[in-house]
């Protein structure tokens, strides 16, 4: 435990000493500062017009207007950003040469996989409090409902989770800091489109497609609905991804 | 303490190590010494767990490196080929997360790190960042990292490579201190340090190991011809002819004259000794004999003939009678 723990430590301070903390972070709060505006915005029309239609203004449901679509929007952010944040995981180290100094200490691939998972998880969370501070805000418009808005915030965490795990397998496999990025992007853009394509495919081929799109996943957790089956997918999906990373660490040793 | 047997490793179809044995006994340095591309490197990295070797077995302190990585790990400190430094970490930081993954317990790290920074001399550079280091400091913080846990044995690739001349000397000077509570494993091109350093060579080449010894006794065991130095004062006379005529005498190099007489090269065939032989015919004559001792190969040229010998070393294994360490070349040599 305290080698994972001094390993994410490492990781967390090196993201803020190079300038890759800085761009994610601050790209991250532009592009969802730019959704938040937006979808306020549609939330302030919509709400004037309802109130022109009667009813009132409080009748508007923040959390279906406003809240729901702003996390799908993260979601997306996510899969263009934190590719990024994981690129360097492993390639960098193996550029370096330092991986040679882990993997010569007294750490188990494990702890060095989970240290890094949990270093880039932790700036993660950051990014992710950085627009709780702008959920807030909403209180003061109307009365979302705190409940649905910690289960949307559980399933981003879920999902970064896994572009995470992702991100360290596919930088465990290349000394390139680019390729890893761009392969890594690939990848979740393809998990993404897969959740288009399961609806023109066929009634099973669309079941297996979008189970497998990592963020057809993540709608109910939009809804406020926590289902276990889709929490269960997620957590599968991030250990299955630092197991492969296990292997591909591994089969590198092997072929030298 | 450090057991290699029969360790193989191949890239492929190329075996970069060959079935290299040997051992290590607990406290005693052992040079390795090889030229490019040798296998030195890969050695160290499959006796510190970073490459699994393709065949054979390889132990520290006991434990086999495949199957108990992390107490091999434990007890080993190493320092890699390129000092494996973090850029974005200044010295002290980087000791620190050193002294973290090794379980240092926190309250002796300070303290541990200061000792270990003053006997590398990378004190005044401990607040600087590692991307900012000359390669002399690069390879001290390496040096620094690879002792500071206190391991028991410590396995240094080219440790003096890079240093000024000062620095060589020191660190030469604090591997031997530290040769006494730590078996140390040290790889180099640079032949005196091995004589200055080790109690033990070995020499290895194109992944074999060509020689095994201590630097004395290979300097002493190659002597299949002896080189006998003379400082004589001939009166004039040229001595070639007298000492050629002096039996077991295989050739003779006669310098020019100088204010301290002249200085002669007398090579004998193997295994006579022509000393007292050649007393006598300087004496009788009426010179006078100034000086006169055995000149031993350097290791240097031992090095040379172990490693470009190599093709011929392959047909003498062959053949059927004994294969001792005593090289036709170095008789072929002496004829010349
Ligand atoms: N990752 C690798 N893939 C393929 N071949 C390799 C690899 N690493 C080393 N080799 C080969 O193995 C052989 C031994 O290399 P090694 O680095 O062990 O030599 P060395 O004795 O350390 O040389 P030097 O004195 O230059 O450091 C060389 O022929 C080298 O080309
Ligand atoms: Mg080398």
């Amino acid at each position: 435990m305290s080698n994972i723990l001094a390993i994410a430590h490492r990781e967390l301070r090196s993201y803020f000493v190079s300038p890759i903390a800085y761009v994610v972070v601050g790209l991250f709060a532009l592009l969802y500062g730019y959704f938040y505006v937006a979808s306020l915005a549609f939330m302030v029309q919509f709400s004037s017009q309802a109130g022109m239609f009667g009813g009132g203004p409080q009748t508007v449901n923040v959390n279906e207007f406003m809240i729901r679509p702003l996390l799908s929007n993260t979601a997306i952010i996510l899969l263009f950003i934190l590719p990024f944040l994981t690129a360097r995981a492993y390639a960098e180290e193996k550029r370096s040469g330092t991986i040679e100094l882990l993997l010569t200490s007294p750490l188990s691939d494990m702890e060095i996989i989970l240290g890094k998972f949990f270093g880039a998880f932790a700036l993660f969370l950051l990014m992710l409090a950085v627009t709780a501070v702008h959920m807030g805000i909403l209180f003061w418009y109307g009365e979302p409902e705190l409940g649905s808005i910690l289960t949307g915030y559980l399933g981003l965490a879920l999902m970064g989770g896994s572009f995470i795990a992702l991100g360290l397998l596919v930088s465990s496999a290349t000394r390139n800091q680019v390729v890893a990025g761009v392969g890594t992007f690939s990848l979740l853009l393809l998990f993404w489109v897969l959740s288009w394509m399961s609806d023109s495919a066929g009634p099973t081929a669309g079941a297996i497609l979008s189970y497998l799109s990592i963020l057809e996943h993540f709608d109910d957790f939009s809804k406020g609905v926590i289902d276990t089956a889709h929490v269960t997918y997620y957590l599968s999906f991030i250990a299955f991804g630092l197991f492969l990373t296990a292997k591909s660490v591994d089969s590198e040793r092997w072929r030298g | 303490m450090i057991e290699v047997q029969h360790v193989t490793k191949r890239y492929g179809p190329v075996a970069a190590v060959d079935d290299v044995s040997f051992r290590v006994e607990a406290g005693q340095i052992l040079g390795f010494l090889g030229p490019n591309g040798a296998g030195k490197t890969t050695t160290m990295r499959v006796l510190t767990g970073y490459l699994p070797p393709t065949e054979g077995t390889a132990t520290i302190a006991g434990f086999d490196v495949l199957e108990e990585p992390i107490e091999v790990k434990r007890r080993t400190g190493y320092l890699p080929e390129s000092p494996p430094l973090y850029p974005d970490m200044t010295v002290r930081e980087y000791l620190t997360f050193i002294a973290r993954i090794n379980r240092l317990p926190a309250a002796e790290r300070p303290s541990r790190i200061d000792r270990v920074m003053e006997r590398t001399s990378v004190g005044d550079v401990a607040d600087r960042h590692c991307s900012k280091l000359s390669k002399g400091y690069r390879q001290r913080v390496g040096l620094a990292q690879a002792i500071l846990h206190n391991p028991d044995v410590l396995i240094l690739d080219e440790p003096t490579a890079g240093l000024d001349p000062k620095q060589i000397i020191e660190t030469r000077e604090l591997i031997k201190e530290l040769a006494g509570d730590h078996t140390i494993i040290l790889s180099t091109h640079i032949l005196p340090e091995v004589a200055q350093t080790c109690e033990r060579v070995v020499i290895i080449n194109k992944g074999r190991v060509v020689a095994e010894d201590s630097p004395d006794n290979l300097t002493g065991r190659l002597h299949g011809a002896v080189t006998i130095q003379l400082q004589v004062d001939t009166l004039g006379a040229d001595p070639t002819g007298t000492l050629q005529a002096v039996p077991g005498v295989a050739s003779v190099n006669v310098g020019e004259p100088g204010s301290d007489g002249r200085t002669v090269e007398v090579q004998s065939a193997q295994d006579v000794d022509v000393r007292r032989d050649i007393a006598n015919a300087v004496v009788s004559n009426g010179w006078g004999l100034l000086e006169m001792r055995r000149a031993r190969l350097s290791l240097e040229e031992i090095f040379l003939q172990l490693t470009t010998a190599e093709d011929e070393a392959g047909e003498e294994t062959s053949a059927p009678d004994e294969e001792t360490e005593e090289p036709a070349p170095a008789t072929e040599s002496a004829d010349e």
